[in-house]
C-alpha cells in the first residue's frame, strides 16, 4: 500500500472574516514532489503554515504521515522559509543556523557531534568554505544552501519550501534543484514547494497543486497546467504565450 | 578612591550596579534585536506610575512598582497578541495611561519632589539593601531561565522557524516582557526612569557592532554594561553628579569608540 505523506480533505482556512483557503483536498504519496502554483494572495504560504501546524484550519482535515499537522515528530518535517524574510541584522554564522536545525533551539555552545553533523550537511550543500561569513553577508543562493543544509541535517521525511528560487541566478537555481532531487531520491523524501515557475513544476515535480484560494487542480503537471485551469487561477494570461505544458514543449 | 570604596552607600551602589548592568546587558540583546526599545521606554513610564502609587500610599515604591510594571508588561503582550494593533500602539496606550495615573498619584501627595527626582534621574544615595536583594533575586531568576536564551534567540532570528520546531514563542514573549519589566524596576534607582530605555539598549547596540554571533553579542553586551556602570558610578562620586546620566554618558562614549573602531576597520 502506498504511504501518503500528506492527505487533506475539505480544508478551509479563515483569517478573521477573510476566507484564505477553501475546498482543498488532495493526497500526496510519499516520495512525491509537489509544486504549489497560484497567483499572489492565492493562499500558498497559508497552506504551508497549515501543513506545519502553525495555522489551524477552520474546517476539514490535514494529516502529515498519518498525524494531524504539527502533531507528528518535529524532525519529520523540514521547513525552508522565504529567504527575503531573513533578518540580516541578526548576528549568526552558517554553522549556528544548521545546528539550530539539529537542536530546535539557538545554540550557545556547539557540541562536537553537532559540529560534525552540521559540517557534513554544509559540505553536501557546498557551503563548507563559507563557515566564517556572517549570514547577513551571504548571497541569496548561498543562504539558500545553508538553509538546505539545515534541513538535510535533520533527515526529514517531508521538506517544505516557500519560493526557494527567489533571488537566485539560473546556475544557483539549477544547483539547488540538483541538491533537492539528490536528497529526495537518496532518502525517499517528499518535497512540497511553492513556486511561480511553471517550467520548474513541469521538470521537477511529480504533482502540481493549482490554487487561487480554492483548489483549481491537483495531479500531474500535464493534466493540471492547461488553459482553462490556468485561466481560472490567473485570470486572463495573454494570447501570445503558450498556455499548456504540451503547447510549451511543442514550441 | 579608598574613601569611595569604604563608603557604605557607594558599596551598595556598586553591588546593585553590577547586578542591574548584568541584567540589562543580558535582556538588552533581545530588546535591540527585536526592535523593542520603545517597550523599554513604555515599561519605564509604567514603573513611574508604580513608584508614584508607592509614594502616595507611603510604602516602599519598589514593592508597588514591581507588580504594577509586570502587570503592564503582560497587558502589552496580551493586547498585541489579541488585536491587530502593532506592539508600538499597545505600548503607547499603556505608556500614557501609566504616566497619567502616576501624575495623578503624585498630585495627591505633598512629599513627592525629592523622592520622585531620585527615581526620575537616578541617585547613588537612594540605593537600599532592599534594592540589592531585589536585583540579586532577579539575577538568580535570570540564571534559572538561562535555557530560555536559546528559545528567545531562535524566535528572534525567525519566529516561524522556531514555531515550526514547537518552541513556545508566546510563552517566551510573556516571560521576556516580565523579565524586562522587573529589570527596569530594579534599575530605576541607579539609572533613573527617564534613562532606563537607553541603559538597556546602548550596551547591546555596541555589542551588535562588534559581534558576529548572538552568543558573542550577549557576552560583550553584559561586559560593556558592567564596565560602564562601574565607571559611571565613579564619575558620579567624583564630580557629585546624578548617577543615571553618568552611566548613560559612559555607555555612549563606549558606543562611540566601538563605532569609530568599526568604521576605521571597514573603511
Amino acid at each position: 500500500m502506498t504511504v501518503m505523506a500528506v492527505e487533506t480533505e475539505g480544508l478551509e482556512v479563515r483569517l478573521g472574516r477573510h476566507v484564505a483557503l477553501e475546498g482543498i483536498g488532495f493526497r500526496l504519496p510519499e516520495n512525491g514532489f509537489l509544486a504549489i502554483l497560484g497567483p499572489n494572495g492565492a493562499g500558498k504560504s497559508t497552506l504551508i503554515k497549515v501543513l506545519l501546524g502553525l495555522q489551524t484550519p477552520h474546517a476539514g482535515s490535514v494529516r502529515v504521515f498519518g498525524h494531524p499537522a504539527g502533531r507528528g515528530p518535529t524532525r519529520e518535517v523540514g521547513y525552508i522559509p522565504q529567504i527575503k524574510t531573513l533578518d540580516r541584522q541578526f548576528p549568526a554564522l552558517p554553522l549556528e543556523l544548521v545546528v539550530s536545525g539539529i537542536r530546535g533551539s539557538w545554540p550557545w555552545r556547539i557540541r562536537r557531534e553537532e559540529r560534525e553533523q552540521a559540517m557534513e550537511a554544509l559540505t553536501i550543500a557546498g557551503m563548507d568554505r563559507k563557515l566564517g561569513t556572517p549570514l547577513g553577508q551571504l548571497s541569496g543562493g548561498e543562504l539558500q544552501r545553508v538553509y538546505l543544509a539545515r534541513s538535510f541535517v535533520r533527515r526529514p521525511r517531508l521538506l517544505l519550501l516557500d519560493e526557494p528560487a527567489t533571488g537566485m541566478d539560473a546556475l544557483g537555481e539549477a544547483d539547488m534543484y540538483r541538491l533537492l532531487e539528490g536528497y529526495r531520491s537518496h532518502h525517499k523524501a517528499t518535497i512540497i514547494m511553492i513556486t511561480h515557475d511553471w517550467d520548474v513544476a513541469r521538470h521537477h515535480s511529480s504533482h502540481v497543486l493549482l490554487l487561487n484560494r480554492r483548489q483549481i487542480g491537483f495531479g500531474e503537471a500535464q493534466e493540471v497546467l492547461v488553459g482553462e485551469a490556468l485561466r481560472q487561477a490567473y485570470g486572463h494570461v495573454g494570447h501570445a504565450h503558450p498556455m499548456t505544458v504540451q503547447d510549451s514543449s511543442r514550441d | 578612591m579608598i574613601e569611595m570604596l569604604q563608603s557604605g552607600f557607594m558599596q551598595r551602589a556598586f553591588l546593585a550596579g553590577v547586578m542591574v548592568a548584568y541584567l540589562a546587558g543580558f535582556f538588552g540583546v533581545f530588546v535591540v534585536q527585536r526592535g523593542l526599545s520603545f517597550l523599554g521606554n513604555g515599561l519605564a513610564h509604567a514603573a513611574f506610575g508604580g513608584v508614584a502609587l508607592g509614594i502616595l500610599l507611603d510604602r516602599e515604591p519598589l514593592w508597588i512598582a514591581v507588580p504594577f510594571t509586570v502587570a503592564v508588561s503582560l497587558g502589552i503582550v496580551w493586547l498585541t497578541e489579541r488585536t491587530r494593533l502593532g506592539a508600538d500602539t499597545s505600548i503607547g496606550i499603556f505608556f500614557a495611561v501609566s504616566m497619567a495615573l502616576g501624575i495623578i498619584f503624585l498630585s495627591q501627595t505633598e512629599r513627592f519632589t525629592t523622592d520622585a527626582f531620585a527615581y526620575l534621574f537616578g541617585s547613588i544615595l537612594a540605593v537600599r539593601w532592599s534594592d540589592i536583594y531585589a536585583a540579586g533575586a532577579l539575577v538568580l531568576l535570570s540564571v534559572a531561565v538561562w535555557r530560555w536564551w536559546g528559545h528567545w534567540a531562535y524566535a528572534t532570528f525567525d519566529r516561524e522557524l522556531a514555531q515550526s520546531d514547537h518552541v513556545p514563542c508566546l510563552r517566551g514573549d510573556y516571560l521576556l516582557a516580565v523579565s524586562i519589566a522587573v529589570t527596569i524596576v530594579v534599575s530605576m534607582k541607579l539609572v533613573g526612569i527617564t534613562l532606563i530605555a537607553a541603559f538597556l539598549v546602548i550596551p547591546a547596540a555596541t555589542a551588535r557592532l562588534l559581534a558576529v554571533t548572538f552568543r558573542a553579542m550577549t557576552v560583550i553586551s553584559i561586559c560593556i554594561g558592567v564596565a560602564s556602570v562601574l565607571l559611571g558610578l565613579v564619575f558620579s562620586w567624583e564630580y557629585d553628579l546624578p548617577s543615571g546620566p553618568c552611566v548613560i554618558l559612559t555607555q555612549a562614549a563606549v558606543f562611540t569608540l566601538a563605532f569609530a573602531w568599526k568604521s576605521l576597520r571597514s573603511g
